[in-house]
């Protein structure tokens, strides 16, 4: 049976395990632990540790695993580990957050530089009266005109399936 | 439609950059921070908007406006700035004008021979240029964009292409903080964008600038052009950080030449881009066979 793996990384709280709930046949395996820092807890009650763990089934000998990077810094010793051998990766953004998107583009970057793979940026959580227009983010965030960046509410099934399938056309036509 | 956020996180640089570059219209209000005892996302003490600083207005994405808070900025203000009339004269015109627009007072001082049309248009985009140069010194503050709020109508407009401003702007960065930011390593390379020719039309330089220009190639360390112009630290981070925030150039990894037999890995020998092969990957028919079982979702 062969296996492919797509990483979802991001800052923190930037929706990864959201994502990965939304489109996972099963529950998520997440490692995530209660947040301890007074300023974390506000925003919301777990974060993710080690990675979050999510599966789609294609058919009997193949199989897609999404796996989702811990959002902390202090974690990042993961990140690499996690980025071994993947097909693709999306970077998730939290368009209502712009103070993390300096965050995000140097995670971005360090992603990169792991590997020559396939990605696309998730401009998430669209649905907030907050949230930045993926165009701006585009500029702010200095994104080539070549690299999607797409709107998605990860608390969307339809949202996350488009935003996977795009970094699946990505995939098939850099392999044209 | 909102644009805010906090200029800690963008800089005044990045937010010309941005609004030029999407074409907008309306204004940018940028205020004091008042500190409400919450942390933000990256967990810095979250700022709410207090009294206003300054507000700066766009059409279609050029510079038409902007006016610090306390500044009156209307015709007479932009003038006696300018030098162009006295303290005497000012308030001797202001209370003739009484409530006339910029548009009418200009005619009657043109008229009067006061001034000329040229000087009153160079001193209205001066008086704009120095307060934008002024705010993009500063490195803390909320801002928000507001597309309905337009320019006075009271007021005379002269737009300003914004690349010039950003690329000036840049030059007269006093604080070398911001600079290290956003180049931390001189020992990259630069690249022209794609069609450079494009957005160099139109673009004012200063010699200092053609200079760096005329080395930029991704063979070319930022560390080397600064030599080879006999410029410090300082002044080539200067030039870069407005090239670049204009859309001028990128910052890329230098080209080098790769000797036959040498090892190609990184500096921390961790693999990544010119480290390992890149291993087979999965065959077009795994990746069409995915796509088609996620689209049934
Ligand atoms: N409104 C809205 N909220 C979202 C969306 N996606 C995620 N969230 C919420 O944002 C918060 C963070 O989401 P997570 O999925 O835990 O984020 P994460 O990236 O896994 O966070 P870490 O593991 O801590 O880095 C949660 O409260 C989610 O419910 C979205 O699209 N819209
Ligand atoms: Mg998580």
């Amino acid at each position: 049976m062969q296996t492919v793996k797509m990483v979802i990384t991001g800052p923190f709280s930037s929706g990864k395990t959201e994502f990965i709930r939304a489109i996972s046949e099963i529950d998520v395996v997440t490692t995530d632990r209660e947040i301890s820092s007074v300023a974390e807890r506000e925003e919301k009650e777990q974060t993710t540790v080690a990675m979050d763990f999510g599966r789609i089934t294609v058919d009997d000998d193949l199989v897609l695993y999404l796996f989702g990077t811990p959002g902390q810094r202090r974690f990042d010793f993961m990140w690499e580990i996690l980025a071994e051998g993947m097909l693709g990766f999306i970077v998730m953004v939290d368009s209502a957050k712009p103070e993390t998107f300096r965050e995000a583009k140097s995670i971005l970057e360090t992603f990169r530089a792991y590997a020559p793979t396939p990605y696309v940026v998730a401009a998430n959580k669209q649905d907030h009266p907050d949230a930045w227009q993926p165009d701006d983010m585009r500029i702010a965030l200095r994104i080539e005109p070549e690299v999607k960046l797409l709107p998605c509410v990860a608390k969307e099934r339809d949202s996350v399936r488009d935003v996977l399938l795009e970094l699946l056309y990505t995939i098939l036509e850099e392999m044209e | 439609m909102p644009l805010q956020g906090n200029l800690r996180d963008f800089t005044a640089t990045q937010l010309l950059n941005l609004m030029n570059l999407s074409r907008r219209t309306g204004t940018l209000f940028i205020h004091e921070g008042v500190p409400t005892g919450e942390k933000d996302a990256m967990d810095k003490e979250k700022m709410a908007p207090g009294e206003e600083r300054a507000r700066v207005v766009f059409k279609d994405g050029k510079l038409v406006q902007a006016t610090l808070a306390g500044q009156k900025g209307d015709l007479v203000a932009v003038l006696g700035k300018a030098g162009k009339l006295n303290d005497q004269q000012a308030r001797i015109i202001r209370e003739r004008a009484k409530g006339a627009s910029d548009k009418a007072l200009a005619m009657r001082l043109i008229g009067a021979n006061y001034v000329t049309q040229k000087d009153i248009v160079v001193s209205i985009q001066q008086y704009t240029l120095d307060t934008v140069y002024e705010l993009m010194s500063w490195r803390e503050g909320p801002f928000r964009f507001d597309e309905s709020a337009q320019p006075d109508k009271a007021r005379i407009l002269v737009p300003i292409d914004l690349e010039n401003v950003i690329v000036e702007g840049a030059r007269r960065i006093e604080n070398d903080e911001i600079l290290r930011d956003s180049i931390p390593n001189l020992d990259m390379a630069l690249k022209f964008p794609e069609n450079p020719k494009e957005k160099f039309k139109g673009i004012h330089l200063s010699v200092e600038a053609w200079r760096v220009v005329s080395y930029v190639n991704p063979k070319n360390t930022i560390r080397q052009i600064a030599k080879a112009n006999n410029m410090s630290e300082l002044e080539i981070r200067r030039v870069v950080y407005g090239l670049q925030q204009a859309g001028l150039v990128d910052i890329v990894k230098p080209l080098t030449e790769e000797k036959p037999g040498a090892p190609t890995g990184g500096k921390t020998g961790k693999g990544g881009k010119t480290g390992k092969p890149r291993q087979p990957g999965p065959s077009k028919d795994v990746v069409t066979r995915l796509i088609d079982r996620i689209k049934s979702i």
